[in-house]
């Protein structure tokens, strides 16, 4: 049965990640990539990865996606303005970049494979998923994590300082104007 | 066909489809007569009979309600987004479903036990922003819009507190499993350790179900109707169906997390769902009465209640049950 789900959710998958490229709608393509994240979540979830595939869909589908779409809905994206030279410049771009990627599919399916095993071991105890990955994520990786959360925070901050310091710089010049006598 | 009874990843597949009929069965069921009751019950705050003329005791009025629903005309306006119109209403009602296969109605009654129900809950919760959003912005009304818009903003905040709130109860069993959760209550219900994560999980259970005294997303009075302002017919009903299911799912929760779940005294083994399901009466009641009590949030009080108290209250209290759990296990 698993070979089946798993057929099942890497064309979901597939599938919508082509959707997500070429629709032309941007709202409906942020809608693909969120089948693409719970599709992906499903595939961990065959792995057994139970604690990764519903982070995926809390993290990625349930939070980033929703922000996403809220930025492409309300600023009300159309299709970007572009001279003739950008989309030159770009479809050149595109083709070389393309040519590259077939060639690296190329080398990589000439090479010789032999079937192997399609999952590796379980590595835990089925039941430790999320245990699991709270003992590496606090014993073996916890000087990146520590970083990680420190860089967040720092461009947090950084945000806020920004978004914060443009308004108030606004306020403090209405301030100055009214003081002067008043704007025209 | 004997080879096949007898696999069991048949019996397995077989079992489950047949628990989630029931389960799917008896909710639609519980909604309509939970609108009953709110009507009836809000009659009563406000001094009124509710409804009682279809059928004895008024009785026979979802049925009334449901066929009259879809009897009425279906409305699209011009330049609404076809496609995503039609999806928001499907989205409203999926999560609350999903959720139900890892409540633990009873000893033996769970669709599927995963060792990450909590988080399966949490990420079902998450989805719910998608239908309330797409619906505000597909309908192509401005006060659908400003209600889909408002509805994001809040339940991305509320459902920080919420995931936070939780984590003190993870801390006590040790589990993510809700099946393990509950069977560590068996002595004492969590929300006698856990008395403020209850409140914080019972005030953002209001802010996720968009149930007043936090229903902006469709304050009658400012934005028509909110993001179901250009809906009709069943599509309507879709809403507020999810609306229902969404507010089920999350008692449903509240009980396995801080009430026990199906512990109780006196009743035998097979019988202990009914627990769960007093528990869940009680706490459903507890969602009708503050409907009807509370008047409506302004919106910048909602965002200062989340961020500024809410927030904050919630990660104290993780520390503070880290901290005493640390003090018990080395006492030991």
């Amino acid at each position: 049965m698993i070979p089946f789900l798993f057929i099942g959710f890497a064309v979901l998958l597939v599938a919508s990640s082509l959707m997500v490229i070429l629709h032309r709608n941007p709202v409906t393509s942020a809608l693909f990539l969120v089948l693409a994240f719970c599709s992906l979540a499903g595939i961990y979830l065959l792995l057994h990865a139970e604690f990764v595939g519903l982070v995926q869909v809390i993290v990625y589908a349930g939070a980033i996606m929703v922000l996403f779409l809220f930025v492409i809905m309300y600023m009300n994206l159309q299709k970007d303005e572009e001279s003739g030279l950008q989309s030159a410049l770009r479809r050149a771009l595109g083709w070389l970049l393309g040519a590259l990627l077939a060639a690296e599919a190329w080398m990589l399916v000439r090479g010789r494979w032999a079937p192997g095993p399609v999952a590796p071991q379980t590595l835990a105890p089925p039941a430790g998923n999320t245990q699991q990955v709270g003992l590496a994520l606090y014993s073996r990786y916890l000087f990146p994590f520590e970083i990680t959360s420190m860089l967040l925070l720092v461009a947090m901050v950084g945000v806020i300082v920004i978004a914060r310091g443009r308004a108030a710089a606004a306020r403090d010049a209405a301030a100055r104007d009214g003081g002067e006598g008043g704007t025209p | 066909m004997a080879a096949l009874i007898a696999n069991p990843d048949a019996q397995f597949v077989f079992w489950a489809l047949l628990k989630i009929v029931v389960i799917l069965g008896a909710m639609l069921g519980v909604v309509s007569y939970l609108i009953y009751a709110e009507r009836k019950i809000a009659g009563h705050i406000q001094a009124r009979v509710g409804p009682n003329r279809v059928g004895p005791l008024g009785l026979l009025q979802p049925i009334a309600d449901v066929l009259k629903l879809f009897f009425k005309e279906e409305f699209i306006p011009d330049d609404a987004n076809k496609v995503i119109f039609h999806i928001a209403p499907i989205l409203a009602v999926l999560p609350a479903l999903v959720t139900f296969s890892v409540v633990p109605i009873g000893p033996n009654f769970i669709v599927t036990d995963i060792n990450v129900g909590l988080l399966l809950f949490l990420a079902m919760s998450s989805l719910g922003v998608y239908s309330i959003t797409l619906a505000g912005w597909s309908s192509n009304n401005k006060y659908a819009l400003i209600g889909g818009l408002r509805s994001s903003a809040q339940m991305i905040s509320y459902e920080l507190a919420m995931g936070l709130s939780t984590i003190g109860v993870l801390l006590l069993a040790g589990s993510l499993s809700l099946l393990d959760i509950v069977h560590a209550q068996e002595r004492m219900w969590f929300v006698v350790y856990q008395p403020v994560a209850f409140v914080i999980f019972m005030i953002t259970a209001f802010a996720e179900t968009n149930r007043a005294p936090f229903d902006l997303p469709e304050a009658e009075a400012e934005l028509v109707a909110g993001f179901h302002t250009e809906y009709s017919s069943m599509k309507f009903g879709m809403f507020f169906l999810g609306e229902f299911m969404n507010v089920i799912a999350i008692c449903s929760i509240a009980v396995t997390l801080f009430l026990g779940g199906w512990n109780g005294p006196w009743l035998p083994e097979p019988l202990k769902f009914l627990w769960f399901f007093a528990k869940l009466g009680v706490l459903l009641f507890f969602f009708i009465w503050v409907r009807w009590t509370y008047p409506r949030l302004r919106y910048d009080q909602l965002m200062h209640f989340g961020w500024k108290v809410l927030l904050p209250l919630a990660l104290a209290n993780v520390v503070l049950t880290g901290a005493g759990l640390y003090w018990v296990g080395t006492r030991s």
